[in-house]
Order: C-alpha cells, then structure tokens, then sequence
C-alpha cells in the first residue's frame, strides 16, 4: 500500500479549491498528520467530500429578504448579487406603479446553480415599506410573515409524520438598505431594526453608495456604526454568536471597518480598459460595481455568498428559531403547538446543527 | 429734434439708482427631507457659509422631534447691489417615523407672513413696511426614489397656491443621465396629474431672437432642475482649471458644468433673472389671492354691495377691517395708532411754536 495514493488525493481536493477564500466549514487545509504513527490510512477524511457530493446533488435553499424604502435599488442589488434576473424590477420609469398602501410581502423562488451546485434561491420583497407618509408600525407585516416562517418549520418538525427534508422557508438573512443621507440613520430604519434584529439575521447596506465621496461614505458609515451601537441593535454578524477565537477577529474586523457595506448595483455593462464590467456611466466617469475603489459591493457578496452562507443558515436555525420555539413551548405550557398530536408530549427536539443537506 | 425728446426713457435708470439705494430684500424657503444636500446648495448658490455651525441631530434624537422654521440672514453684496437674503430652513420635515400633517406649520408659517403684511398694509404707518412674506420655495425631491412620494405631493399640495414653488432634484449625481431624463418626465406627469401649479418661468419677450428662444426653452425643458451643490474646490479628477466640484473615485463631478448637472440654469434663472418676478408673483397673485380671500371670508353679509365685494379691488380700501383679528386686538391697535397720532401732532405744535419763536418778526413760517 503506498502512502502516495492517498497523499495525491487530498492535493487533488485542495487545488481545487485554493483559488477561493477560506469557506466554511472547512475543508482541510492541510493534511492530516496526526496519523503519522499509524501505517495505514483510514480514510475517514473523505467524509467531508462525501458530504460535499450529497449537497450537491440535493442542493440548498437560501431564502433572502429585501427590506427598504423603494428606489433604493434593492432589486437591483439582488440580481447584482446572484448574476441573475432574480428580481423583477418594480419599476420600469414608464409603468404605471402605485405604491401599496400598506407593505406587502413577495416571495418568488429561483433555482440557480453554479458549478454543479443547485442553490434554491427566494428573493422577499417587501415593497411598500416606508413609503407612506406614516410609517408607524409597517415593520409589523414583516415580523408576522417571518415569525410564520418560524411556525411552519416548528409544525413541520413536530409532527409525527416528518417529511425527510423539510422545506425550509425561513428568513435566513434580511438585507436592510440605508438611505445614503451623509448625515446618520433616520428614525425609521432605528425602529425597524431594534424590532427585527432580534427575530432575524440583518445586514444593514448603505445603498445607492456612489453618492458619496470617499470621506463621506467614511464618515458615514462611522456615525452609522455608533448609532446602532448606542441603540443596542446587534447586526449580523453578531458578537454573542462567534464561536472562537478565529471567528471573531475575523467578524471584529467586518463589524468594525467594513459593516455597513457601501454598495451599487448594476446590471448593465460597459467597456473598461477592454474589459466588459458592470458599472454606471455618467457624463463624468464610469462606476464599476466590483471595483473595490469605487464600492464595497465585492465585499458584500463575499460576506453573504462565498464566506458567510451557511452560517446566516445556521445561526438562524440555532438561535432565531430555537428562540421562536422556545417561547413558542413556553406559551403553550411545554407543549408543542400545532394539530398532529394528539395531546402527547414529546421529546424535546436536540438543538443539533442540521447538516447543510437537509 | 430737441423739442420731441421728453426724457422718460430715462426713468428704468431712475428706478434702478432707487433700487440700489434702497437695497433689495428676498425670502427664500428651502424645504424636503433632510440629507438631500439642500444646505449644500444654498452654499454653493450664494457662495456663503450659511450652514457652517450647524448640528445634525441623531436619529434616536429626531424620534420625538417636531418641525420647526428656522430662519437665517445674510447680505450679499455684488457690484454694488446689495441684497438681504433671508433663508427659511424646515429642518425636520419628513424625518419622523409619522409624517403627516407635518407640512402644517410650515403652511401656517407662510400665511402668518401674508397676514403680518396685510396688517402692515392696512396700518398706519406704511412707510417702512417689513417684508418677510415667502417669495420661493425650493422644494428638493429625492433622487433615490421614483418621482413624488405621497409626502411630497402632499406638501405641495397644501402650498402650491401660497408660494412659488420650484421643484429640484438633490444630490442628482447619483443619477445616470438617462436616469435623470426618466426621473423628470416621472415628476413633470405626476404634477400635472395631481394637479399642482409651480412657479412658471416667464416667457421671453417676442423681440429677443431665435438663438435665445431656443436657449430658453431648452432651459425650460429641463425643470425639476436636478442639481448637485459643493463648496470645495477640487484641482484634480482631469480638470484643468480648479472648479468646484465633488471628487469620486471614478471621477470629478463638477458643480458648474452644464452636462453635468442643471447647477447653472438654477441658478441663473433663480438668481439671475427671476428674482425680481417672484416677488412680483409672490404680491400681485399669491399675496392678492390671500388678502381676497381673507377679507371676503371676514365681510358681514349686507354690510356692502355683494357685487363690488366680489370683485374686491386695492381701489377700494376706504374701509379696511383689520383681518383676522379678536375685537379686543383691533381696539388695542387703533387705541395705540391714536396715541401716536397724537404724539405726533404734539411734537409739530412744539416745533411749530419753536419755530414761530425764533422767526424774524415779520417773515411768515410755513406750516411744516
């Protein structure tokens, strides 16, 4: 048996992947060497390539929330993000568009795949919000329909019969667009996120960012930054839930420099020392959309899609819905809610991570 | 030849020497959501620092905090004219969580100025009148939606017949121009569906020629006007003179710059050539508006003629109740009016008697 077969395999795992930034979980960066005293190899590493071909085949479900006032570009930034038409732009200048009188909420799902990789994509949209001259309470709609999410998962997971993947709707993260004023948050948007940051991941992004110089956008997002501090709003990703050490510097370091993303989208292209880019073009430069001189979209879609996916999913299975459940028990007396019961208490359901093929 | 020249052409140079004696006063209201770049522009408009202590509230700050008008003065002078601008601020507006009916005080604002001046008007003593009425209103709408939001047309609703209103579109650097082009056309439709009258720029006079006729209409066309304001100096970004303007990353937008923004027509038309007829709008229609319907709702029924009251001209004000006042307030103003009527006439009998004193015997004094 030679120990180069096995060697030579996990090189083949890691070039593979050394192009990209570390994601997680990890897949092992280098190799085990424990083991040097065994003569054999087991084998057990290739555990994490198996678990990478099953989410492959099953692919996974990301569900993403849009909450702003309108124009603000967020279906723009959207299909930006995820280099597809997967919002419909509400408006085009010319259709007659009313605003809702009150919020509405509008889910549409899409399946995207890249690399091999099936994503069940759905896009909420929550046009309406902060649109009217009073805006009290029209953060309200958005909390009912996230909570619902919450109540179908839990009646799902209760019943006696469970589906052997349950279709997860649930909000895995809400992206909350600031309005680029240059001077602090507005009223609204503080009380939109105290209300929410603590039923759902939320990822505050100052939109329509290149409005704003340099100086501006730091100053801006400075005074951003202590605002929610001084309110108590914890955004994602938040302090208490970094698991070690690695985790938060890591997180430290977005918090504290780089949250909240000063972003621009765009879904036309334009010729840029003889590459096609994504940009804007005025009379007096041409902004390029994943230029990190110009904004900080880049960042943003590193953040959410290629470092910080499966946590958004996992912190919201293990802590927004566990606390959902928890209060929910709590209500009903100990007892789970929902009908397939028949007045029997169950086992508690172990808070294990689910595995990202669920 | 001499014998047909009577002279008066003269008199426009007699009224502009008057006019630069006296000095030239104008309001301007400067309202909308804050962080739409409003302090910025009236800076760049005016070359002022007008804004330089300002403190913007935090939002936790503005979650209980009411509208208030503010109002600030400055004088300018330039070539010899000098002109007293006074600037209203609505800070606050549109920045609470529940907005409505916020546009209230700045309506009641604008008629307690109309009402001062009515008062003035009717008075006395007319000779120094202050006036402090509203002569335009720069409303700023925002780049970042698409068109009117229910707040502003609301506003403007409610204050279209009392001012002069010119609609612009802040910080419109974040607009590509094919943007911009849509937003306007979004706006332009929605004023005339909701039915709103902003302050119409006059027609050129029939004599001026082609080229400035087109140029005028051109300029005309590109209202709401979509403005950019700076008060820095940028050297760099490609230009070869320093201009003001704002530096990106991806390029200089510079302020004065015709293709950038509509920076220069605002400023032109609102500085340059309409000051003076949005005074004259401000008193002959809206303030005449006001007063008419002020006093009609105030006249008794059979006291007059209905029919001359209806047509209620500035010919007949032989007696002019003063508007809108409690009864006690009208007593107490004509009482004091009399008291310095009569002060008045005490201190010409004093000089009068001074003067007959000092006079040569013989010589007859003229009456003062």
């Amino acid at each position: 048996m030679s120990k180069g077969l096995p060697e030579t395999r996990t090189d083949a795992a890691m070039s593979e992947l050394v192009p990209e930034p570390r994601p997680k979980p990890a897949v092992p960066m280098k190799p085990v060497s424990i083991n040097s005293n065994l003569l054999g190899y087991i084998g057990i590493d290739t555990i994490i390539e198996q678990m990478r071909k099953k989410t492959m085949k099953t692919g996974f479900d990301f569900n993403i929330m849009v909450v702003g006032q309108s124009g603000l570009g967020k279906s723009t930034l959207v299909n930006t993000l995820f280099k597809s038409q997967v919002s419909r732009k509400a408006a085009s200048w010319n259709r007659e568009e009313k605003i809702p009188k009150t919020v509405e909420i509008k889910a549409i799902g899409h399946v995207i795949e890249e690399g091999g990789v099936k994503m069940k994509l759905t896009v909420i949209d929550t046009p309406g919000f902060g649109d009217q001259i009073n805006n009290e309470n029209c953060w309200e709609p958005i909390e009912k329909y996230i909570n619902e999410q919450y109540e179908k998962f839990l009646k799902e997971e209760v019943n006696i019969a469970r589906k052997k993947r349950i279709p997860d709707t649930r909000v895995h993260c809400c992206l909350y667009f600031i309005s680029p004023t240059g001077h602090s948050l507005r009223p609204l948007d503080l009380e939109f996120m105290k209300h929410l940051s603590k039923v759902v991941n939320i990822i505050p992004v100052i939109a329509k960012a290149d409005t704003m110089t340099l100086e501006e956008k730091s100053e801006f997002k400075q005074r951003v930054r202590k605002e929610l501090e001084v309110n108590g709003i914890e955004f994602y990703p938040q302090k208490e839930f970094d698991e070690d050490l690695e985790d938060k510097t890591e997180n430290d370091k977005i918090r504290q420099e780089s949250m909240p993303f000063a972003v621009v989208g765009s879904d036309k292209e334009y010729q840029v020392n003889g590459k096609r880019v994504l940009g804007r073009k005025t009379p007096w430069g041409i902004i390029e959309v994943e230029n990190l001189n110009h904004c900080e979209f880049a960042l943003l879609r590193d953040f959410v899609i290629r470092t910080h996916l499966q946590d958004l999913k996992e912190v919201t299975h293990n802590i927004h819905y566990e606390t959902y459940r928890a209060k929910r028990l709590n209500d009903n007396g100990g007892l789970p809610p929902g009908e397939g019961l028949l007045g029997t208490v169950l086992p508690p359901v172990p808070a294990t991570p689910c595995p990202s093929a669920e | 030849m001499d014998k047909e020249y009577v002279g008066f052409s003269a008199l426009p140079s007699q009224l502009h020497r008057k006019s630069v004696k006296k000095g030239f006063d104008f309001t301007l209201m400067v309202a909308g959501e804050s962080g739409l770049g409003k302090s910025t522009l009236i800076n760049s408009l005016f070359l002022t620092n007008l804004y330089e202590d300002r403190q913007v509230p935090e939002a936790s700050a503005r979650l209980t905090q009411t509208l208030t008008i503010e109002r600030r003065s400055v004088e300018i002078e330039e070539g010899g004219i000098k002109v007293k601008l006074t600037l209203v601020d609505t800070p606050g507006f549109g920045d609470a969580v529940d907005c409505s009916d916020c546009w209230l005080p700045v309506v009641r604002y604008v008629e307690e100025q109309f009402e001062q001046y009515l008062r003035d008007e009717s008075g006395l003593n007319r000779k120094n009148i202050q006036d402090s009425r509203v002569h335009c209103c720069l409303y700023f709408i925002s780049p970042f939606g698409r068109g009117l939001r229910p707040l502003d047309v609301a506003f403007l609703r409610a204050m279209h017949e009392k001012v002069n209103i010119i609609p612009v579109i802040g910080k419109a650097d974040v607009l590509m121009p094919k943007e911009t082009q849509a937003l306007k056309q979004k706006i332009r439709d929605q004023l005339k569906e909701e039915q709103i009258n902003i302050y119409q720029f006059p027609e050129c006079d029939s004599d001026e020629d082609e080229e400035f006729k087109r140029q005028d209409a051109e300029m005309k066309g590109r209202i709401p006007f979509a403005v950019v304001g700076s008060c820095e100096v940028v050297r760099e970004g490609g230009t070869t003179r320093p201009v003001r303007g704002r530096c990106y990353s991806w390029g200089t937008v510079e302020v004065e710059n015709p293709h950038h923004c509509d920076f220069l027509n605002l400023r032109r038309m609102l500085v340059q050539t309409h000051l003076q007829d949005l005074k004259e709008v401000t008193h002959d229609l809206l303030y005449e508006g006001y007063r008419a319907r002020c006093l009609q709702s105030l006249a008794r029924p059979g006291a007059r003629d209905r029919a001359s009251r209806s047509k209620l001209s500035r010919q007949s004000t032989t007696e002019i109740p003063l508007p809108l006042l409690p009864l006690a307030e009208t007593e107490k103003l004509i009482r004091e009016k009399d008291e310095e009527l009569r002060r008045m006439q005490e201190m010409l009998e004093k000089m009068q008697a001074q003067m007959q004193q000092s006079q040569v015997p013989g010589e007859q004094s003229d009456t003062l």
